[in-house]
């Protein structure tokens, strides 16, 4: 499960990267004509610590492990397997679920840290060559109205979106129905479910972490 | 009954509105092996899910030596199944583990055994079946005779009382089928172990059986030994061993 994280890490980098980039874009020529270019920094790091990092990393993970838990266990069922782990007087709970839950629990804030750093490097990036602002305004624009918190709690949301999916995922697949068919409804299932539930949890957990 | 060690009474088994058991009365003695055959479909693997405590009963009741387990938690299966050896149809190997690892599974779950017995054990347990060299091979790399071996040497690790088979000669050519009929009987004779073998391979039967019970439209519709079934005049005995057209027998299986 280490493995799936460190294997999830790629395409999080990736998506994390556009989107910081993509975000800096559509802020900074605006803000700058506004006269608030000391702003761009500080708002590209907000949302992208606070949403847009956790959310969408979310929904890479939940499309890449979630599904991979869902098939794997999915697959145990229909081959008997998951019954063979109860005769044999051995919880699948106890051995399987549990040990993704935390492995994804816990992998979730790693891979969020590491999306803010990349995030807000494709930000600066496009905030220095394409609208000009300086490297200095940039940077103490995060300084200024940023605090730990906005990643922190990003983090946090991290933990219950890695529990979503995982424990979703786990469900739809020791709930998959005979044949490959069921294992393939599994997964679809397991992704379209964990990713709503993302979404509501979020609403939620941004009311708890940031609205006072 | 006395000396029963496994004993059904009455057992009902419904999947809703479909009722697949309808009253099955069986008693499996201490050390003989019971065969149980009939058409696919009338709920002789339900039997043997019943019997692992995977599926609850819908009517009467299950003793497994003595003890009515026909409503038990998880928690109190676990202690009975740590008694019980299962050979599952398609074999129900953990393909993430290799064939080592898989017959060391329960001994690892729930023995704290040295390394060293634990690894000797499975050397032992794989000498036992026929394949000593397989150790090291994942489930994957494996054909269906040599992964039903591995799932019978898996399910010997506890040291069961009870070993329950599912169609364990399905799918294989009739040389290994005998070599699995041979194996189910070699393991009764040394482990002394109690058996149910679910089939539909008559030939099976006649090597690895003491007795056989027919189960048809959910009630066992005849028993005895293999020779008295060879010999039955009866048409749905008949019909079920010779596959025949026999006026009667063939309403009844369909």
């Amino acid at each position: 499960m280490a493995l799936l994280g460190a294997d999830s890490l790629p395409i999080v980098l990736l998506t994390m990267l556009c989107t910081g980039m993509v975000f800096s874009v559509q802020t900074a020529k605006e803000f700058v004509a506004l006269g608030a270019s000391h702003t761009v920094g500080g708002i590209v790091a907000i949302a992208m610590g606070r949403e847009l990092v956790p959310v969408l990393t979310g929904v890479v993970v939940a499309g890449r492990i979630g599904a991979a838990i869902a098939a794997e266990l999915g697959t145990m069922k229909v081959t008997e397997q998951i019954d063979a782990l109860r005769v044999m007087a051995t919880s699948p709970v106890q051995y399987l679920v549990a040990p993704r839950f935390l492995a994804a629990a816990l992998m979730m804030p790693v891979l969020i840290v590491f999306g803010n750093f990349i995030g807000n490097a494709g930000g600066y990036f496009v905030a220095h060559y394409y609208a000009d602002i300086g490297s200095f305004t940039y940077l103490n624009s995060i300084k200024e109205f940023c605090d730990m918190f906005d990643v922190v709690g990003g983090m946090i949301k991290g933990v219950f979106f890695g529990a979503i999916i995982s424990i979703v995922g786990c469900f739809k697949g020791l709930n998959a129905n005979q044949g490959a068919e069921g294992v393939g409804l599994a997964t679809t299932a397991s992704v379209v479910l964990s990713i709503i539930l993302i979404f509501i949890a979020d609403y939620f957990l941004t009311v708890l972490l940031y609205v006072d | 009954m006395e000396g029963s060690v496994i004993s059904l009474r009455n057992l009902e088994i419904a999947f809703g509105a479909k009722k697949v058991l309808q009253g099955v009365n069986l008693e499996v003695k201490k050390g003989e092996t019971l065969a149980v055959i009939g058409p696919s479909g009338t709920g002789k693997s339900t039997i043997l899910k019943v019997l692992t405590g995977l599926l609850e009963p819908s009517g009467g009741s299950v003793f497994i030596e003595g003890q009515d387990v026909s409503h038990l938690t998880e928690e109190e299966w676990n202690e009975i199944r740590k008694h019980v050896g299962m050979v599952f149809q398609y074999s129900a190997l953990f393909d993430f583990l290799d064939v080592g690892e898989n017959v060391a599974f329960g001994l690892r779950q729930h023995f704290k055994l040295p390394e060293e017995e634990v690894r000797k054990k499975v050397d032992d347990l794989l000498q036992d079946v026929g394949m000593p060299d397989a150790k090291s091979l994942y489930p994957v790399e494996l054909s269906g005779g040599m992964k039903k071996r591995v799932s019978l040497a898996r399910a010997l690790a506890f040291g069961p009382r009870i070993v329950l088979y599912d169609e364990p000669t399905a799918g294989l050519d009739p040389i290994r089928t005998m070599n699995i009929s041979r194996l189910i009987r070699e393991t009764q004779k040394k482990h002394k172990v109690t058996s149910i073998l679910v089939t539909h391979d008559m030939e099976s039967v006649y090597v690895a059986a003491d007795r056989v019970a027919l189960l048809n439209d959910g009630k066992i519709a005849a028993i005895g030994t293999p020779e008295e079934f060879k010999t039955s005049e009866d048409p749905l005995i008949r019909g079920f061993i010779t596959g025949e057209e026999i006026k009667g027998a063939t309403e009844a299986f369909r």
